[in-house]
This record gives structure tokens, C-alpha cells and sequence, in this order.
């Protein structure tokens, strides 16, 4: 601080912490629906202090689901929410890495062609492309798979980009002691350029976990079975009954549950994250 | 910037280029030009012939007043949304850039809500102002506001921008926090040797140097309240009530909905995808600036 005046301070915190509980509101009100009952809600006499029923209705949306919506124990749609953000995860990085690598490490034609094809891909969100995506999926018999989940969603430009702009700076003594030594592209691939992207991969896969969980619209018009469904799209479908009859405290359980995971993610690799967001998104 | 080293192999980089370029032909191009495609046909209603109407599906959208409802709730929406989550951001930011007793705590309760899904976001806020059993629904209605967002649109346009503004603030405030930090004190040290108060400084000062960061943010804001935000009104209102809450990206997910009229759902794609992508070069444009600068 450049001068040093205590009340800037002491606003400063005020300001702060406004901020903080206007963040954090809505959060602890779900929690705390999510650990009283039904007629508590319905009642509309939700106190501001957690209730005894915690442990029960967390129990019985992932065991049992909800009695009157959907009646499906939300413990399958945790799992596939898991998978799927990890293939989309992992897959996004996988295929990024390798089309990165070709485009820096090697001169072929058509090599600029290659990058826009992909760099363009930025300009097709799945949103402006919806029904004609569905109808491939649909065409190649993969609704309600997690081939049909994923793989519209994996190709990045944004991974591509991030680890191409890495490999750049990686220096070129790197490349050429990998070829003194008789190593060829995959050797140097796997020996070299792999160990040293790391925390580049880590802080991807952060980035893209949290995607692949949110996803919402494709998930919602892909799959129709139950046992396919995803825990965000869950949490919808428990609203969509007459409002009146909706069972708040187990949907605000499910929605804690829904957003637990990628959460923890963030706040537990920070650092990762904010490096990933930063550098990817500029 | 380009190696001077590199490999040479005829087929292994096509090798490497192939999933990327599968995956990207097959999900991203293909869908994208049956878009632009059926946007030139019109379907009978049992969808047994097609015709090609040329700009026909195009021309009625224009006469639409329904279309014209969902781009000035766009508008409306992605100007309301972005103004106000980052000014909120932008204020959060500064009292946190100051070396304050902790600011670290800070920042991680306050960067969070970027890991909620948009859909989320809408229940919880949904359930904060639900009129009849919501805490501040109930507080709203007791006061006399008759509050009701399943029938009132202004009601609803609100609750859907207070999510969609909750959920982006934590985006929003981490970068103005990393632009905050790249400016260098010693600027802002001399401008206070000067005899420049805090709120020139940040005027003459901060907010200039911040301005790149700030038309960054503004596109993706932009991007994120079109295109993201389906989530929040999907679960919220559903685009109601009377369509005070149908943006663009929701028109066409509602008039494509079970075997609707694609024709008109994909020229509304294709006016979409144009939108994307004049925003995403204005912001290339933008950032090739910045390397200069």
C-alpha cells in the first residue's frame, strides 16, 4: 500500500466481506435446506442454522431419489457426470497434445490449413449447431452412450492452442540433443516434451473437468434414458414436477452434490486453475 | 515464431493431426454446413418433402415479432449482465489487490462460483426467490411487491440476470485482479509522490492500464451471457413467461424442440454463428493490438 491510512483498510475488509457473503449466500442457504425436512420448506419457515436431517435426505437422494419426481437414486447420475467430465477431460488433451505437437515439431503441407481448421473451431459453439450435431450422433447410433456424451465435445482449439504456445517456448537445444542422441519424434515426444508440460496438462485438465461437468444442453437433448443421465440435468428434472410438489430439501441436496466435485477441484488446485484460465483464455 | 529444429516424417504428423481433425470435421464443420444447408429449406409438416426456399425461412424470421422479442432480450440481457457483474468484479478486485491482511482468503472464497454450472446457479437463486416458500420471495411478497417470477416478466427477467450475474462475478474479478497486479507500483508510488490521491490514481492511473483487460472481459461476457446462460434460463423460467426470458440461443433450442421447424431453428443458428463470430474477431483484433502495445 502506498499510504498507510487505517480506515481505507477497514473499508476495504468491509467491502470484501459483502462480497464474499453475497457469493456465498446462496450456497449455504441450499445447505441448509438440504439438512431439513419437507414440510419446514413448504411451510416457507427455512430457518438460517442447519437442520437435523443432513445425513437422511443425502442418504436417500443417492440411494433412494426423490418420491415423487424422478424416483432415481442420484448416485448413477453422480457417476456418469464423473465419467464423462474425465473423458472429455482427458480426451481434450489427449488429442490436443498430439495435433500441438504435429503442428510444431513438424513441416508438412497443408500444416497452416491444419492450425485454422482447428482454430476455427472457436467460432462453433455446440449451441449454434445443435440439431444437425444430434442428428449425427443420432445417425452414428450413439444417444445415450458416453461416446455420444463426449466426443462432439472434445475437440478443442483452446487445449491445441495452450500447449502450442507451449511447445514454442520450449528451447530449441531440447529438440536437437533429443536428435544427436538418435531419438526419434516419439521417444522425444514421450522422454522430453511430455515430462516438461506437466503443469501445462495439469492446469488443462483442471480447466476442462469443470466444462465437461457443467454441460448442460448437450447432455439434456442426448440422453433420454435414466441410468444415462447427468447430475446437473437430475437437479432439472426434480423441478419439473408442480412447483408446489417439488422436494426442495432433496433437490438442494442433489444440487450441492452437483456442484461438491468441481468446487473442491478448483479450491483444492487453485493455483493450476487460475494459471489454465489465464493462460488458455488470452 | 516457428522452430528452427524440427522432424521430418511424411506421414506421423497426419498420423498425430487425425483425431483432432476426425473429431473436428465430423462434430464441428459437417453440423455447421447442414446448419447453413437446411436454413435454405422448408419441411412439410409431416416431413416428407423438402423444398428449397432460398432466404425464405430467413425472410420470415425477420417478420417474426418473436424473433425481434428475443434479440431485444438478448440485447437487454447481455448488456444488464455484463455492466453489472463487472462493475461488482471490478470493485472486488481493487479492495483485494490491496496488501491487506488476508487477501489470499479472499480471493479462493470469492473465485469459487467459476466451478458452478450455470444450471445450478438458476435453482439456487430460483429457490432464494421461489413466492410462495423462497426466503427473500416471501420477504418481497410480505412487503407488498407481489413478486412472481412464473407470471410477472419483469420479475423473471431479474431473477435470471441476478444468476447469471452471481456465477460470472468470480471470472470477472480474477481477471481484473491478475491485470490489477501486472501494473507496476512504482507508476502508481510516483503518481503519489505527485501528490495524486487515491481516486485520481485509480482514474488516471489504474483504470487506463486496465482497459485492455476490461474490452477482453467485455467480449466474453458477451459470449458467455449468449451462448452459457441457456442453463440458467432453461432451468429458471423456461423462457417465460411469454417469452420475457427467450433469448436467442434458446429460440432455437425451443422452436427446433421435438421435430419443431428445423428450417427456421437453423437460420437462427446461422445468424448465431455469424454473431459468434464477428465478436470472436473483434476480439483477435483486439489482442493483436495489445502485442504491440
Amino acid at each position: 500500500m502506498v499510504e498507510n491510512r487505517p480506515f481505507a483498510a477497514i473499508f476495504s475488509h468491509v467491502v470484501l466481506i459483502i462480497g464474499v457473503v453475497i457469493i456465498a449466500f446462496p450456497v449455504y442457504l441450499a445447505f441448509v435446506a438440504s439438512s431439513t425436512d419437507a414440510t419446514t420448506i413448504s411451510n416457507g419457515q427455512l430457518s438460517l442454522i442447519p437442520d437435523r436431517h443432513l445425513i437422511e435426505n443425502y442418504a436417500k437422494v443417492l440411494f433412494e431419489g426423490t418420491d415423487r419426481s424422478t424416483k432415481q437414486p442420484m448416485i448413477v447420475p453422480l457417476m456418469n457426470s464423473f465419467i464423462m467430465a474425465m473423458i472429455i477431460a482427458i480426451g481434450k488433451i489427449f488429442i490436443s497434445l498430439l495435433s500441438a505437437f504435429a503442428i510444431v515439431y513438424f513441416r508438412f503441407p497443408f500444416r497452416n490449413t491444419a492450425f485454422w481448421v482447428i482454430f476455427l473451431t472457436l467460432m462453433l459453439p455446440v449451441e449454434v449447431r445443435i440439431y444437425p450435431t444430434y442428428k449425427i450422433v443420432a445417425d452414428l447410433h450413439m444417444l445415450d452412450t458416453y461416446a455420444g456424451l463426449t466426443i462432439p465435445l472434445i475437440a478443442s482449439a483452446t487445449a491445441t492452442l495452450l500447449f502450442r504456445q507451449f511447445f514454442l517456448t520450449v528451447p530449441d537445444e531440447l529438440i536437437e540433443a533429443s536428435k544427436i542422441d538418435g531419438a526419434g519424434p516419439w521417444k522425444f515426444f514421450i522422454d522430453s516434451l511430455l515430462p516438461l508440460s506437466m503443469t501445462s496438462i495439469a492446469a488443462m485438465f483442471v480447466i476442462q473437468f469443470i466444462y465437461g461437468w457443467n454441460q448442460y444442453l448437450w447432455p439434456l437433448l442426448i440422453t433420454t434414458r435414466d441410468d444415462m443421465q447427468t447430475i446437473v440435468i437430475g437437479i432439472q428434472k426434480m423441478l419439473t414436477v408442480t412447483d408446489a410438489l417439488t422436494e426442495w430439501q432433496l433437490a438442494m441436496a442433489t444440487t450441492i452434490l452437483a456442484m461438491l466435485p468441481p468446487v473442491i477441484v478448483v479450491i483444492a488446485m487453485q493455483r493450476l486453475f487460475v494459471r489454465g484460465l489465464t493462460e488458455t483464455e488470452k | 515464431m516457428e522452430k528452427r529444429t524440427v522432424f521430418s516424417h511424411k506421414l506421423l504428423p497426419y498420423a498425430l493431426l487425425a483425431p483432432q481433425l476426425l473429431v473436428t470435421i465430423v462434430f464441428f464443420y459437417w453440423p455447421a454446413g447442414q446448419a447453413v444447408y437446411q436454413s435454405f429449406l422448408i419441411q412439410d409438416a409431416f416431413g416428407i418433402s423438402t423444398e428449397f426456399v432460398w432466404f425464405e425461412n430467413y425472410r420470415s424470421l425477420f417478420s417474426d415479432p418473436a424473433y425481434y422479442s428475443a434479440l431485444g432480450v438478448t440485447a437487454l440481457f447481455s448488456t444488464v449482465v455484463t455492466v453489472l457483474s463487472l462493475s461488482f468484479a471490478l470493485i472486488l478486485a481493487v479492495e483485494a489487490d490491496k496488501s491487506l491482511k488476508g487477501a489470499g482468503i479472499y480471493k479462493t472464497l470469492l473465485i469459487w462460483p467459476y466451478a458452478v454450472a450455470p444450471a445450478v446457479a438458476g435453482v439456487l437463486w430460483l429457490f432464494m426467490f421461489q413466492p410462495s416458500l423462497g426466503v427473500f420471495g416471501k420477504m418481497l411478497n410480505a412487503a407488498g411487491f407481489n413478486w412472481n417470477p412464473y407470471l410477472n416478466s419483469g420479475d423473471a427477467f431479474a431473477l435470471v440476470t441476478a444468476a447469471a450475474v452471481w456465477k460470472q462475478i468470480s471470472y470477472n474479478f480474477l481477471f481484473f485482479l491478475a491485470g490489477l497486479q501486472s501494473i507496476p507500483k512504482s507508476l502508481i508510488e510516483a503518481a503519489a509522490i505527485d501528490g495524486a490521491g487515491p481516486t485520481r490514481r485509480f482514474w488516471s492511473i489504474v483504470f487506463p492500464m486496465l482497459s485492455p483487460t476490461a474490452f477482453y472481459l467485455l467480449t466474453v461476457n458477451i459470449v458467455y451471457v449468449f451462448f452459457d446462460t441457456f442453463g440458467i434460463i432453461h432451468t429458471v423460467t423456461r423462457g417465460g413467461p411469454a417469452g420475457a426470458t427467450t433469448t436467442l440461443v434458446y429460440k432455437v433450442f425451443s422452436d427446433g424442440q421435438a421435430g419443431g421447424d428445423l428450417g427456421t431453428s437453423a437460420a437462427e443458428s446461422v445468424i448465431l454463428m455469424l454473431i459468434v463470430i464477428g465478436l470472436t474477431a473483434l476480439q483477435f483484433r483486439f489482442i493483436e493490438r495489445k502485442v504491440t502495445y
